[in-house]
């Protein structure tokens, strides 16, 4: 519990050097991305949103990977669009698991109505297609980004909700938490000190695809034009401006779908390691 | 039809020689590491003799009496030896050969029955099902025999008891028709695992003697394993004690219970021989007073309990006895709160206690502590041995950081255990040391009653032993009384100052223990003082022939 940063630090090398091949390439990549996000404006040759040069150019040594509809540097923009997109998904995978472990927590412990009304609930909202609601929600609410993530916090929280539940149901009828109840522990104590860390290393996992879902809504949204909205750059309405493109065989507008898959795919990878050692930490 | 007879030596069936069986073990924050399980055992078994495989957890007698069948555990490797079963080494057999053993000259009858069998088919499906596949016999042979087999184990209706799904009989029945799927393909040798340690001891007896009679009837080999000796002694010709996977002893039953060698069998033969003066509480007040509790479950529905009443004095140890469904863990969740009763009282230091745990004062929560029958499953696995014993102290008395650990230290030192466990998860401590840290965590807030609730029946019987002292130490010292919730009777008596016998939900007898427990009995008090077996040959028939009621789980 009380390991100093240091100790977590080599922990952390010791994990990452017996983890599986698999995992280490997506760690890497992972790193990638968030180190291009962190320092997207030192990386990228000219601004987010600059004009520099005229529509659709190809590939030079001054415009890397051409330009796209309206004369901006691809290169820059993919580079901004790993900052827009990625931040924006997990500030929403953040909400949404905030949400859901929560409303799960509660459903469990309290049981009862609560746990009746809120289920019923999110099986209403999982009867609806998510990405037909998150359009009609974005279309009533607007495009902004804070109603973005908003709406995608709270459609993906229900996925949340069910794997909450589910587990922390498993740990509510233990002894160990019937003990607490008998020393006369409060609910809020029980949740977080007995059923939170019992439960938290699949959820972790969860977190990890739920993120890759989250962001390819992000991108979808973005694609049909009811996500992030110009001028900020994001890979999903790269895809869509520069998709004329791709029948003059330029392979320019697979460049941000492929940025999207690779990161898709490297969180999987780690996720699946993650998983994996997480259900054997259950067993003993 | 059986060409094994044409061996050079007929009368030996099964021979192990310096067997050796390793797994690699990682423990936390350590490189993984190779142990032994069983480490050079030898064990030679004749034709239609039993050999009883004894010691405590972790001693490897299942894993030794698995590789008769050539099987494995997962994870685990046989790294040495050979096991020779009817002349042929039964460790090079490829996975066919070995298929073709499995089921027909070697069977195994697991220790939970209700886990073994799958819950989709009928008994009698899974009962011929290796003969038939073997072709042993044709499937009306395979019932013919497997019907036969269920009358002679005692069954009731041996005719349609294999339409049945396993969840549709007791678990003392499934036991012994699982008996009977091992002995219904003729085999040469049945490896039996605990076939009788999950059971009450009341159904035991019986699933016992249907065992001991089908192995003379049958005239089957068969290995025995089993932690309790009692048990063992009637059934087997011999015994080997096991310890940490190595030999400590073996000779005839006789030579073993009578006149053992070694230490440790010595120690196994004179377990529960706990000296316990019995206290008088005459007229003193009574802690807790429970008076014509009614208790039950789905809102009235279905009565576990029904009025019980019972006093129990300051520093007293009532046990409260029964077999399982007896309604004596009902009347825990009652006491402790959990269960609220549809009438009756519970009074607690002449107040009355409130029927559920959200209306009970603080105060009234602490000096009720409970102990639990699982100690693994009854702490946080992800909290230390430190957090746990030290939580009622924080939440109790408010003591913190440096005070905190001095206290845990203290109380560790209580239940004897090192203070360096204090940093350990509670997957890295053994049972014993588990349980111990239940009764710290119990300790800790000071009670006035412990309710224990079963909390040796699942150790080995040595440390279960040592528990039981311990428990008893603290009682000198601390003066705290005792409800001991127990299907032990050999527990109770090292234990208890006074008892109540349970029986579907009501006390059929209350008193102190020598009342209790001298005659003249009442039908189901003689019925449970007559099952707890007993380390002595000849026990079996002896208790079989004079009971006079049969067991609740048949």
């Amino acid at each position: 519990m009380t390991q100093s940063a240091s100790g977590m630090f080599r922990t952390g090398i010791r994990k990452f050097a017996s983890a599986p091949l698999s995992a280490q390439l997506g760690t890497i990549v992972i790193a990638i991305y968030v180190l291009t996000a962190l320092f997207a404006p030192v990386l990228a040759p000219y601004g987010e949103a600059e004009i520099v040069g005229s529509q659709f150019q190809t590939w030079s040594s001054s415009f890397w990977l051409g330009t796209d509809n309206l004369g901006r540097d691809m290169f820059t923009r993919l580079i901004y669009g790993a900052r827009n997109t990625i931040g924006i998904a997990i500030l929403t995978t953040c909400l949404s698991f905030s949400i859901g472990i929560a409303a799960g927590l509660a459903a469990a412990t309290l049981g009862k109505w609560l746990d009746q009304a809120l289920s019923r609930l999110v099986d209403v909202l999982m009867a609806i297609p998510q990405l037909i609601f998150a359009l009609l929600l974005l279309s009533m609410f607007g495009t902004s980004i804070p109603s973005l993530i908003a709406v995608i916090a709270f459609l993906d929280s229900t996925r949340v909700f069910r794997l909450t539940r589910a587990l922390s149901i498993n740990v509510a009828v233990t002894d160990y938490v019937e003990a607490a109840r008998l020393r006369g522990e409060g609910l809020l104590w029980i949740m977080k000190n007995e059923i939170l860390p019992n439960i938290i290393p699949v959820l972790i996992a969860e977190f990890g695809l739920r993120f890759c879902f989250v962001f390819l809504l992000i991108s979808g949204l973005s694609f049909l034009g009811l996500g992030i909205q110009p001028p900020t750059a994001d890979w999903g309405s790269m895809v869509r401006d520069s998709a004329a493109l791709i029948t003059y065989g330029d392979v320019t507008p697979l460049l941000p779908a492929g940025a999207i898959v690779m990161l898709t795919v490297a969180v999987n990878l780690v996720v699946d390691w993650f998983l994996h050692t997480a259900s054997g930490l259950k067993e003993d | 039809m059986n060409q094994t007879s044409t061996q050079p030596e007929p009368d030996r069936l099964l021979e192990i020689t310096k067997l050796r069986i390793e797994a690699t073990i990682i423990p936390p924050g350590e490189r993984p590491q190779n142990i032994a399980l069983v480490d050079g055992v030898s064990l030679i078994l004749e034709r239609g003799k039993v050999l009883g495989l004894i010691g405590e957890s972790g001693a490897g007698k299942s894993t030794l009496g698995l590789a008769s069948l050539g099987y494995v555990r997962g994870g685990v490797r046989i790294t040495g030896g050979e096991v020779l079963l009817n002349g042929q080494d039964v460790l090079k057999k490829s996975t066919r050969g070995l298929r073709a053993l499995r089921g027909r000259t070697v069977c195994y009858v697991a220790q939970s029955a209700a886990a073994a069998f799958n819950p989709a088919h009928r008994l009698m499906d899974q009962v011929v099902e290796a003969s038939v596949l073997h072709k042993v016999m044709t499937r009306r042979e395979a019932e013919g025999r497997a019907v036969s087999l269920f009358r002679k184990l005692g069954l009731p209706g041996p005719e349609s008891i294999g339409n049945r799904f396993p969840h549709q009989v007791s678990g003392g029945q499934l036991q012994r028709v699982m008996t009977a799927m091992a002995l219904c393909s003729e085999p040469d040798l049945i490896v039996f695992d605990e076939p009788t340690t999950a059971l009450d001891v009341t159904t035991q007896i019986e699933v016992l003697a249907a065992i001991r009679d089908a192995i003379r009837d049958t005239d089957v080999a068969a290995i025995y394993i089993t932690h309790d000796l009692a048990v063992v002694a009637q059934i087997a010709d011999d015994i080997m004690v096991l310890r940490n996977g190595g030999l400590v002893e073996r000779g005839t039953t006789e030579e073993i219970i009578v006149n053992p060698k070694e230490k440790y069998t010595q120690a196994l033969v004179s377990v529960h021989h706990i000296d316990h003066e019995m206290k008088d509480f005459g007229d003193t007040a009574p802690i807790l007073s429970v008076e014509g509790l009614t208790a039950g479950y789905g809102g009235g529905q279905v009565t576990v309990l029904q009025n019980v009443s019972m006093d129990l004095h300051p520093g007293e140890t009532l046990a409260v006895v029964g077999e399982s469904g007896s309604g004596k863990s009902t009347l825990a969740r009652v006491i402790t709160g959990l269960l609220a009763p549809f009438s009756g009282s519970i009074h607690f230091e002449g107040r009355v206690l409130a029927p559920g745990i959200a209306l009970r004062s603080k105060e009234d929560l602490r000096q009720l502590q409970m102990i639990y029958q699982m100690a693994d499953v009854a702490m946080n696995p992800r909290q230390t041995v430190a957090t746990i014993i030290g939580r009622p102290l924080e939440f109790y008395f408010g003591i913190r950081g440096a005070e905190r650990n001095r206290r845990v230290a203290e109380l560790l030192e209580k239940i004897e255990l090192k203070k360096d466990l204090a940093n350990r998860f509670p997957s890295e401590l053994s049972g014993g040391q588990k349980q111990r840290v239940c009764i710290a965590r119990a300790l800790a807030a000071k009670p006035k009653l412990i309710v224990c609730d079963e909390v040796t029946s699942a150790l080995d019987p040595l440390v279960a032993n040592g528990i039981l002292t311990l428990l008893l130490q603290l009682q000198r010292d601390e003066g705290v009384a005792y409800l001991f919730i127990t299907h032990d009777l050999a527990t109770v008596r090292s234990i208890a100052d006074s008892i109540s016998v349970m029986y579907r939900g009501e006390v059929v007898r209350q008193g102190a223990k020598a009342e209790v427990l001298a005659p003249p009995y009442d039908a189901y008090t003689d019925l449970l003082l007559s099952s707890v077996p007993e380390m002595k040959i000849g026990w079996l028939d002896q208790a079989i022939s004079s009971r006079r009621m049969e067991s609740a789980g048949n």
